[in-house]
C-alpha cells in the first residue's frame, strides 16, 4: 500500500521511502528528511481541487503538501481500527 | 557595559533553521533596523545580514541565512546555507558561532536539523522559538534535559515579544563557545530525534486545534477554491477603494503646491522647470504610494499568516496543467506587487525550467507601476457607470486588465509546455505551516522596506527623469514665428515627431512616444512624462498639470488610442529593474533578450488590434 492510495481521512503507519528510479532520488531523500521515517504515523487531510494529483497530509506534527508522484515513494502500512 | 567588551572585534553569528522557525523575527528582533539586504558573490541569492550589540558591550555582526530542511542542498537557496556553513562560500568568512532556531511547536521536525547541523564542528546554540505558541498548545519542554542531552546552551525565545531575545542575548555574551559532541557514524538520526523528544517534550495534541478547524475549510477542494477567489477579490477591491482617501488628499496637496509656486514666483524657466517639471513629474506618481503600499500590506499579512502555501496547494493542479509548478504561484502573486522581489523569490522553485518560464511571465502580472498608467487611462476615457447595478465599470475594466496579464501568462506557459521538451520530475512537496497572526511589527518593517524602495524611485529616477523631459520639451524655444506650439520645435517634439513612424498605426501621437522613451526606466514615468509634456505645452495652462491630465488627454486622444496604451501596457517591459534583475537571477543576456523580444512583441500586435476595435468602438 502506498501513501498516494489513501482516501481522505486515512491514518495508516510508514514502512519505508522507496526511491523512485535508481539510488540518489533526491526526492526521496527529501521525505526521509522530512520525517517519512519508519514506524511515523501519516494522515491524509485533503485532495486538490482537480482531481486526486495533489494531497494534503499529516506527517508527525507536521503538514505537507504533495503530488501523488512524490506521495507514491511511501509504503504505508494501514494502522489498526482504534 | 565593558570598555573591553566594546572594543574586542564582532562576533560574526549566522542564523540557521529550517523554513517557518521564525528565523527573520528573530533576525528582526534582535537587529531592528540595522539590516543590509544585498547578494552574495557571484550568486543571485540575497544576503541579509544586521548588526546588534550585546548586554556587555561587544558587537555582533548576525548573517541571516536562507531556511534550509538539510545540508543536502536542493535549491540555491538551501546551497548557500550549506556552502555558509561549511565555509565554501566564496567572499564569506566562517561564521564564529551558530544560532540553530528551531520551532518549539514543532521539535519533531526541526531537531533533525539540530543534529545534522551539530556535525560541522562549529560552535553552536539553539534557539528555542515560538515559546509562546508552545505554551498556548500545552507543549512543555525540559529545556535543561535538552541542553544536556544536545551538549550545547539551549535557550528559549519569544521572537514576537518585545524582550523575547533577551535569554539569547545574554547566553551569547555569557556562555563560552561550546562545540557539540559529534553523533558517531550511521546514526538513526530519527532514532535520536526520538529519543530526545521522548526525554524532553511532552505534547497534549500532534497538531493545533486552530490548524484543524482552519484547514478543514481552506484545504477543501470546494470551499477551499472559494475562500481563496474571494480573498484574491476582497484585496483587490480594497486596495482601490480604502486608498482613495488618502490619494485625494495627496492630490490636493500637490495641486495646492503647485499653485503656491505659479503665485509666488516670477514668470520664467525656473518657475516652469519646478511647477510643470519637478510637482507635476513627481506628484503624479506619488499619489500612488497609498496604493502600492495597501497592496504589499495584503502580501505581507498573507504570506505571514501561513496562507500562501496552502493556496499553492489548492493551484497545484491548475498551474501544472498551464505548465507551472505550484511553487510559481508566490513568486507570481508577488509579482502583482512588483516583478523585482517576484523574480528573486523564485530561488524556491528548484527545477531550473520552471523557474526560467516562471521568471519570463513574471512581467506579465499586472505590477503596482502600472496602476498610475491604468488609473489615467481609465479615469480618461472609461465613464463611470454602474454594471448590473453594483459593479463599476471602471473596477470592472481594471479587473479585466489584470485578468488579461493572467492569463496571458498562463498561455504562454502552456504553449511553452505544449512544444517544449518536458520532463515530468517536478516536486511540490511544500510544508504546511501552523496558520499564526502576522505581528504588526514584521509587518511594519516589511512596509517600511517597500516604501523606502518606492521613495527612493522616486526621488531618484523619476526626479532626474522628470527634470531631463522638462529639459527636452522646453528646449530648444522656438523663434517668434513659429506657427505651432512651443513644444513641437523642442527636442522632445523633433523625438517625438520621428518616433511616430513606428507607431502610428497603432494610434500613438507624438507625446505618447516621447513619454515612452523615459518610459523604459520605469512604468509609473509613462504619466510624469505625460504630465510635464503637456504641462510645459501650455495646453493645461500652469496650473499643476498631473490633476489636469485625465481631462486633457480625454479631449484630445481618441478612444482607440486610450485603449491601444492600455493594452500595450498590459504586455511592454517598460521597467529596467525588471530586466536588470532577470540578468541577475539568470545570469545570462539571453532570457533578458528573449524577454524584450515576445513582450514587445506581445505589446505591438495587442496596442494594433485595440486600436482598431477602440475605433470601432467609439
Amino acid at each position: 500500500m502506498n501513501l498516494s492510495l489513501l482516501k481522505r481521512g486515512a491514518r495508516a503507519i510508514v514502512e519505508a521511502v522507496e526511491d523512485a528510479h535508481q539510488a540518489g532520488d533526491s526526492i526521496a531523500q527529501r521525505l526521509r528528511e522530512l520525517g517519512f521515517a519508519p514506524g511515523e504515523p501519516v494522515s491524509v487531510l485533503a485532495f486538490g481541487p482537480m482531481g486526486r494529483d495533489t494531497m494534503a497530509v499529516q506527517i508527525g506534527f507536521t503538514r505537507f503538501a504533495l503530488r501523488r508522484s512524490e506521495a507514491a515513494r511511501v509504503r504505508v502500512s494501514l494502522s489498526l481500527p482504534a | 557595559m565593558s570598555n573591553q567588551a566594546a572594543e574586542a572585534a564582532p562576533l560574526h553569528i549566522a542564523l540557521v533553521g529550517n523554513p517557518n522557525c521564525g528565523k527573520t523575527s528573530l533576525f528582526n528582533r534582535l537587529t531592528g533596523a540595522r539590516q543590509k539586504v544585498a547578494n552574495y558573490a557571484g550568486v543571485t541569492v540575497e544576503r541579509k545580514e544586521g548588526w546588534f550589540r550585546l548586554p556587555s558591550g561587544r558587537a555582533v555582526r548576525l548573517l541571516d541565512l536562507p531556511g534550509a530542511y538539510s545540508l543536502n542542498a536542493t535549491s540555491p537557496d538551501e546551497a548557500i546555507t550549506r556552502d555558509v556553513c561549511f565555509g565554501r562560500m566564496p567572499g564569506e568568512a566562517r561564521p564564529d558561532q551558530i544560532v540553530c532556531v528551531v520551532d518549539a511547536t514543532n521539535l519533531r521536525l526541526h531537531l533533525r536539523f539540530v543534529l545534522e547541523l551539530a556535525q560541522l564542528g562549529i560552535p553552536m546554540m539553539v534557539s528555542l522559538n515560538m515559546m509562546d505558541a508552545a505554551a498556548r498548545r500545552g507543549i512543555r519542554i525540559d529545556r535543561e534535559a535538552l541542553q544536556k542531552k544536545l551538549g550545547i546552551p539551549v535557550v528559549e525565545t519569544v521572537a514576537v515579544k518585545k524582550d523575547g531575545a533577551n535569554g539569547l542575548l545574554a547566553a551569547l555574551d555569557s556562555e563560552l563557545p561550546l562545540i557539540p559532541p559529534r553523533l558517531p557514524e550511521n546514526t538513526d538520526v530519527h532514532a535520536a530525534v526520538n529519543a530526545l523528544l521522548a526525554a524532553a517534550v511532552s505534547v497534549p495534541r500532534r497538531t493545533a486545534e486552530t490548524d484543524d478547524r482552519l484547514d478543514r475549510w481552506v484545504l477543501d477542494p470546494v470551499w477551499g477554491v472559494v475562500i481563496l477567489v474571494a480573498t484574491m477579490f476582497l484585496m483587490f477591491q480594497a486596495v482601490f477603494a480604502w486608498a482613495a482617501p488618502v490619494q485625494n488628499l495627496i492630490e490636493e496637496g500637490v495641486k495646492a503646491l503647485g499653485g503656491l509656486f505659479t503665485a509666488q514666483m516670477p514668470d520664467g524657466m525656473l518657475r516652469s522647470l519646478l511647477v510643470d517639471g519637478i510637482i507635476a513629474g513627481v506628484g503624479s506618481v506619488l499619489v500612488f504610494l497609498p496604493q502600492i503600499l495597501l497592496l504589499f500590506f495584503f502580501i505581507i499579512c498573507l504570506e505571514e499568516s501561513g496562507y500562501l502555501p496552502r493556496a499553492a496547494f489548492l493551484l497545484d493542479r491548475f498551474m501544472l496543467a498551464a505548465g507551472l509548478s505550484g511553487r510559481a504561484f508566490i513568486p507570481l502573486l508577488s509579482s502583482f506587487a512588483c516583478a523585482v522581489p517576484g523574480i528573486m523569490a523564485t530561488r524556491s522553485i528548484q527545477h531550473p525550467r520552471d523557474r526560467l518560464l516562471t521568471i519570463m511571465v513574471a512581467p506579465l502580472m499586472t505590477c503596482s507601476a502600472r496602476l498610475p498608467v491604468y488609473a489615467l487611462l481609465i479615469g480618461a476615457f472609461i465613464p463611470e457607470r454602474a454594471v448590473l447595478g453594483y459593479f463599476s465599470l471602471r473596477g470592472l475594466v481594471l479587473f479585466g486588465l489584470y485578468f488579461l496579464g493572467v492569463v496571458s501568462g498562463l498561455l504562454v506557459t502552456w504553449l511553452v509546455k505544449r512544444f517544449g521538451s518536458g520532463d515530468k520530475d517536478h516536486a511540490l512537496l511544500l510544508e504546511l505551516p501552523s496558520w499564526r497572526l502576522p505581528h504588526p511589527r514584521d509587518v511594519a518593517i516589511g512596509l517600511a522596506e517597500r516604501a523606502s524602495i518606492f521613495l527612493k524611485r522616486v526621488g531618484g529616477i523619476i526626479l532626474a527623469l522628470s527634470i531631463l523631459i522638462w529639459f527636452l520639451s522646453s528646449y530648444p524655444a522656438p523663434p517668434a514665428d513659429w506657427q505651432h506650439t512651443a513644444i513641437e520645435y523642442s527636442f522632445a517634439g523633433r523625438i517625438g515627431h520621428a518616433m511616430q513612424v513606428v507607431f502610428a498605426p497603432l494610434g500613438f501621437n507624438w507625446q505618447i512616444c516621447v513619454a515612452l522613451i523615459p518610459g523604459l526606466a520605469a512604468r509609473e514615468v509613462a504619466v510624469s512624462a505625460l504630465a510635464t509634456v503637456y504641462a510645459v505645452g501650455g495646453s493645461g495652462g500652469h496650473d499643476a498639470a498631473a490633476a489636469q491630465l485625465a481631462p486633457l488627454i480625454a479631449a484630445q486622444w481618441s478612444f482607440g488610442t486610450g485603449l491601444a496604451l492600455l493594452i500595450w501596457y498590459v504586455y511592454a517591459p517598460q521597467c529596467f529593474s525588471t530586466l536588470a534583475v532577470m540578468r541577475r537571477e539568470t545570469g545570462t543576456w539571453r532570457t533578458v533578450g528573449i524577454a524584450l523580444v515576445y513582450l514587445f512583441g506581445l505589446a505591438y500586435a495587442g496596442a494594433f488590434i485595440a486600436y482598431r476595435v477602440g475605433n470601432l468602438l467609439a
